[in-house]
């Protein structure tokens, strides 16, 4: 599929999302209720079949947190980008994807780890890089008295 | 007296937890594995990783993006070139920079090059894990050839920092042409022995056929790129799906097999020297001629949005995302490192395996731990 017929496929299963086309990919802003059914959607379906989890990442907007997910079909070639925000900063929570791409596991420990954003059902959350004690260090309003990076 | 003596063997009832790292010399850096043993036998794997961790996604926001180049190659240190192409290609796409053919010939070949030396020394390093102390030796003895290259024309061995956005720090040594060709004569010559010495070997034959199987939908699911992904039949190579810099102009094969076993993952390495060769060869008598560097406004800003850019290094999908507000800062830069994924699959495809067989395995996934942890 294009990047057009992308577009209409998610409108046709979730009407609520935001479709735009991206400089490169077809982006799809939906909101975090919604996650998890649309990606199970988009990875069994046989026209869209996206089976693999090319790139996780977590983004600090300052109100909330963001997660966008780069998926691509093996089989078809196309790629597409899920975007998603948690309701609020001050417990920010998200649908684990584990279940549908076993690679996400790692990713969302790395998320959790940096950004503190937790994933319900995830089987093994726990900090991945840090010790418990350390703060979020990917959060824009984390300072590090010892190590000043920001200028 | 003699009803007492009774043999006892540790671990033979229930599961008993050894550490292996992070300073055992099989995981090639800082790298702790908590494996649960039963008997002899893997039941459990947790990866600690972290020992590294330097927050170089953390320090990007608040450099350039020239200054972005000098981290990268701290990641992945034996695929600097093209961890340093990744983010400039990023950065160009941004600012729709048309770069002359001669930087992106000249990238090509040395991140060839790199692939090059980066897979000797998988070649030289998993002998010696697997006990052949003559790999190591033959393996570096090639490489060093490389990093002579490297260093005439970058005046770095590893930490290169060659490609800037806009195009190359410096413009090729005149005898750069000359000496790769010799290079490439001369490691054509050799390559038969890495077959003979390893490949062949009867005792590291019964040791990796068959260990460690990784299914081509478990490969796709973990996300596991690279040789690794390739040997398990996962077609995932960038410099056929997306083709960036010169790649669209060289004709090669991309390696694939279906066993998925450690002596195929290993056997991909192998045979990827040889493509790369080739490649090479269709590059190094037509460097076009031009300029070596774009001029590019003193301070560069994105516009704002996001760029993303995937890169295949010697180890797998190395992909840049970039989001940008407009500053000279970027707000955002993920890595997604190869190594880093890869590594999350250890654990699935290691289970039941004996402990000696763990080595093996681990060893065929190549990991780079700076590129873990980052």
């Amino acid at each position: 599929m294009d990047k057009t017929q992308l577009g209409e496929f998610v409108k046709s299963h979730k009407p609520d999302a935001t479709v735009t086309e991206g400089r490169q990919y077809t982006e799809i802003t939906v909101a975090d209720t919604e996650l998890h059914s649309l990606a199970k959607i988009l990875r069994e379906n046989e026209e869209t079949l996206f089976d693999f989890l090319v790139c996780l990442t977590g983004v600090d907007y300052g109100d909330v947190f963001g997660v966008i997910y780069h998926l691509r079909s093996t089989r078809h070639g196309h790629m597409i980008v899920l975007k998603t925000k948690t309701s609020e900063r001050e417990k920010p929570v998200l649908n684990s994807v584990c279940d549908i791409w076993n690679t996400a596991e790692f990713h969302e420990r790395e998320v959790y780890d940096l950004l503190g954003v937790k994933f319900n059902h995830h089987p093994d959350l726990r900090r991945l890089f840090l010790d418990s004690s350390w703060g979020f260090p990917l959060r824009k309003d984390y300072v590090d008295d010892i190590n000043i990076v920001s200028k | 007296m003699e009803e007492i003596v009774k043999e006892v063997v540790i671990g033979e009832q229930e599961e008993y937890i050894i550490n292996m790292g992070p300073q055992h010399p099989s995981t090639h850096g800082v790298l702790r594995l908590v494996v649960s043993l039963k008997g002899e036998i893997v039941k459990n794997i947790e990866p600690h990783i972290g020992y590294i961790h330097r927050g170089i996604e953390k320090m990007c926001e608040s450099i350039t993006y020239p200054q972005i180049i000098h981290l990268t190659d701290r990641m992945d240190y034996l695929s600097a070139m093209m961890n340093n192409e990744a983010v400039c290609l990023a950065v160009e796409k941004g600012l729709e920079v048309e770069i002359p053919d001669r930087i992106k010939v000249i990238r090509t070949i040395m991140s060839e090059l790199s692939r090059i030396q980066s897979h000797q020394l998988f070649w030289a390093s998993y002998g010696m894990d697997m006990g052949g102390q003559t790999c190591f030796f033959y393996g570096l003895r090639d490489r060093e050839k490389i990093l002579d290259i490297f260093e005439e024309t970058t005046g770095g061995r590893m930490i290169v920092s060659y490609s800037c956005p806009g195009g190359l720090m410096y413009d090729i040594h005149p005898n750069f042409q000359k000496r790769v060709k010799d290079f490439i004569k001369y490691f054509r010559g050799v390559l038969w022995e890495y077959d003979a010495i390893l490949s062949g070997n009867v005792i590291f034959r019964e040791r990796t056929i068959g260990i460690g199987t990784l299914t081509l939908e478990d490969a796709v699911s973990y996300g596991i790129t690279g040789p690794s992904g390739r040997a398990s039949g996962f077609a995932c190579d960038i410099r056929k799906q997306e083709p960036y810099s010169a790649y669209d102009r060289v004709k090669f094969n991309e390696v694939l097999y279906t066993q998925g076993d450690t002596y195929h993952r290993y056997l991909a390495r192998i045979e990827e020297m040889r493509e790369s060769m080739n490649i090479i060869d269709q590059l190094i008598d037509n460097i076009p001629e031009g300029p070596y560097f774009v001029k590019m406004k003193p301070v560069i800003k994105l516009p704002e949005g996001e760029y993303f850019q995937r890169v295949e290094t010697a180890r797998g999908e190395l992909d840049v995302f970039i989001i940008s507000d407009g500053n000279k800062n970027p707000y955002r830069v993920k890595f997604r490192s190869p190594n880093f994924v890869n590594l999350g699959v250890l654990n699935h495809i290691s289970k039941d395996f004996k402990i000696a067989d763990l080595i093996a395995i681990a060893g065929s996934l190549d990991f780079v731990i700076p590129d873990i942890d980052r």
